[in-house]
């Protein structure tokens, strides 16, 4: 059953230099219970999607398009209604979160105050929850006395997901939440994700550059440049088999260590990803493809089917090219 | 021996039981406590040859040591202990050192000052080295211009006057190697190059140091924690852990046969497609102020956790007794009481539970 269901999301930033089109036409659904793992680099839009789901995006920023949260349209429901969804139904981890803790607040106050905000239970039941939710992401609960100094930037990483769980949302929004850890605290974090995703049924939106880390907890993968998608499918064979040119690169930079096909041959892409404001025509990524043909600085490729449950956005997808117009004719 | 001798001759950097000890610092808290703040061993007797030629990276996670140790060999942090010669002699005159040991900086865009351009920031070591001509007598532009050339911003004279914020982050890493090339440098010494780059991106800038170590001989020390970096790159591996080298040796022995467990707690963590459902070591990094007796890494080792070390009979000596690396295959070097106790126990009759604990998962 579908949870979250965004389609033709168009998001453009007004800035002094003029508008700047971050997401240009983005569609996509998660199921309950799925994880979407979300992929791409800096500038690729992907931050800004996740921001758009709650409406976190800055005053004056265009949003085009349909964000549907269990049905209900989140781009045009009213403020008061806004305020319940966030929390209840879907709440966000962000990168670097552990740093909005309240620093003279003692972690458990700050838990339960999210609790008691949205009316859920009293403040005395609150503060029990909250330490059944400590006990949750593998915290002791004698936790909740402590300050956010007195805690570890992974203990902190784990506050914030206690504090997303808060309000049993069905959907939490997970950007870049181990970027900042170290190496060994990361894996923890993730598996700690992952085991709650699992136990509690949880629908996830998990963005990251880190193709690696997506795979490893993502069921499906999608794979955007420019503002948009330009590859999906099961996470595992994206991953392992990609079908995009850009996501075979984005895929060679995370190589598996004994692979004899990457010692000594890092590979990359020339060029760097294109700036929001100048987004080539056609293929946006033709520029930089090692395998653009004629037809790709003209055709914008729609987003083919490229085997069972896969589609990919180029022209050399295997019988794409019956959709496309003859070039130069 | 002949080939000893090769080798002695190809050794570029000695760095030999460096030691590192930060002043304990007590916090407002401790001190109203009455606590004492105790030293930080950051970096502990560390010994390595660095080779003409070859790409050593230094793994490990935040916290062991590795950081400083760079810092050290580039003279940016002194060392209480131990010595480093450079090509065979001590290092003496520091600026003449420095020249040919070049640092290419983590984050391009903080390392790069913004108010100046391209052409200053790379001709700037050429002017705190008073270098005015080249060995064949160039200008300091022709000096310039080769050095952005190498580092494959061509052609050189179109970004002489830009600023760092006309270039992408791609090209900002490349000017910060540009600056360490124009100094003609034997070593070049990398903390976390890639890691603020673009995964699309990141390959280019390898490719890049892999040409300056296979055509100009420059041996490059890459400080990581990326361990997917080091099996694309690295010629050897060494791996720190709480201020010392725990593994050392050929990156493919390293990491797809690790002696120490420690390795293998590390790359179990580099993500896969297989799943994340794989031990991880639990708790925090490890604290330099608190160095643990004994094998200093045996408080979190899964080997004596399990009771490995334990049936061996060396769990006892993981608890007590610290110890250096030791030779235990050809060139690979581990500081581990039970891979001692296993590898040495006869190469051919290992018995089952006694087998090296990397390799057990491919036997």
């Amino acid at each position: 059953m579908t949870l979250l269901s965004v389609r033709d999301l168009g998001i453009t930033y007004q800035t002094q230099g003029g508008p700047v089109p971050a997401v240009r036409g983005m569609s996509f659904d998660i199921d309950r219970g799925e994880v979407l793992g979300l992929a791409g680099e800096s500038g690729c839009g992907k931050s800004t999607v996740a921001n758009a789901i709650l409406r976190l995006l800055p005053k004056g920023t265009r949003v085009e398009g349909e964000v549907r949260l269990g049905g209900e349209d989140v781009l045009t429901m009213k403020a008061s209604r806004l305020r319940a969804v966030r929390w209840t139904e879907a709440a966000v981890v962000f990168q670097g979160a552990m740093h909005a803790l309240n620093p003279v607040q003692r972690i458990g106050d700050q838990i339960a105050e999210a609790i008691v905000i949205h009316g859920q239970a009293g403040e005395r039941e609150a503060l029990v929850r909250v330490g059944g939710l400590l006990e949750e992401v593998g915290l002791p609960p004698r936790r909740i006395q402590d300050y956010p100094h007195e805690l570890s930037g992974g203990q902190k990483q784990r506050v914030m997901i206690a504090m997303a769980l808060a309000c049993s949302p069905s959907l939490i929004i997970a950007d870049e939440p181990t970027t900042a850890l170290d190496v060994m605290v990361q894996a923890q974090v993730l598996k700690l994700l992952k085991s709650l995703q699992r136990e509690l049924g949880l629908a996830m939106l998990f963005i990251t550059h880190d193709l690696s880390v997506l795979v490893e907890v993502s069921d499906r993968l999608a794979v955007m440049y420019a503002g948009k998608v330009i590859e999906e499918g099961p996470a595992r064979e994206v991953f392992g088999s990609p079908k995009h040119p850009y996501s075979q690169a984005l895929a060679a930079a995370f190589p598996a260590i004994g692979d004899e096909r990457f010692r000594h041959k890092p590979s990359g892409l020339g060029g760097d990803p294109p700036d929001p404001q100048a987004i080539p025509s056609g293929c946006p990524f033709h520029p930089r493809c090692p395998v653009a043909f004629e037809p790709c600085p003209t055709v914008v490729p729609e987003l083919f089917p490229a085997g069972p449950a896969r589609r990919a956005a180029c022209l050399l997808v295997e019988g794409a090219l019956v959709h496309v117009p003859r070039a130069g004719a | 021996m002949s080939v000893e001798e090769h080798e002695v001759a190809d050794v570029v950097l000695d760095v030999r039981n460096l030691g590192v000890t930060f002043e304990g610092r007590i916090g407002l808290i401790g001190g109203l406590m009455g606590r004492k703040g105790n030293d930080a061993r950051a970096v502990d007797d560390v010994s390595f040859e660095l080779r003409r030629g070859e790409v050593l990276a230094i793994a490990g996670e935040s916290g062991c040591g590795k950081t400083t140790t760079a810092r050290v060999i580039l003279g940016l942090q002194k060392a209480q202990q131990g010595q480093i010669l450079y090509e065979g002699r001590p290092i003496g005159s520091l600026r003449k050192f420095r020249r040919r040991v070049q640092m290419v900086f983590q984050d391009p865009t903080g390392s790069l000052n913004p108010r100046q351009t391209i052409y200053e920031i790379v001709a700037e070591g050429l002017r705190i080295h008073r270098i005015h001509r080249g060995a064949n007598g160039e200008s300091e532009e022709e000096l310039v211009a080769r050095a952005l050339s190498r580092a494959g911003l061509r052609p050189p004279k179109r970004f002489f006057l830009l600023y760092p914020h006309e270039l992408s982050g791609g090209q900002r890493q490349r000017v910060v190697i540009a600056g360490a090339l124009v100094l003609e440098p034997q070593v070049i010494v990398a903390d976390e190059p890639v890691s603020n780059l673009d995964a699309s991106v990141r390959g280019e800038i390898l490719r890049l140091l892999m040409k300056l170590r296979d055509e100009d001989q420059i041996s490059i020390i890459i400080v990581t924690h990326d361990l997917g970096l080091a099996w694309t790159v690295a010629d050897r591996v060494a791996v720190m852990y709480l201020g010392r080298i725990v593994e050392l040796g050929p990156a493919e022995d390293v990491l797809t046969k690790p002696l120490h467990p420690y390795t293998q707690a590390l790359l179990d963590v580099v993500p896969e497609a297989e799943g994340i459902d794989r031990p991880i070591l639990a708790g925090e990094p490890p604290d330099p102020t608190r160095i643990p007796p004994g094998c200093r890494f045996h408080p979190r080792c899964p080997e004596v956790a399990s009771g490995a070390a334990g049936e061996i009979g060396v769990e006892p000596k993981c608890r007590a007794e610290d110890l250096g690396l030791g030779e235990l295959r050809p060139g690979h070097l581990a500081a581990c009481h039970l891979a001692n106790a296993t590898v040495h126990g006869g190469d051919g009759g290992t018995s089952r539970t006694a087998v090296p604990p990397g390799e057990r998962s491919a036997g």
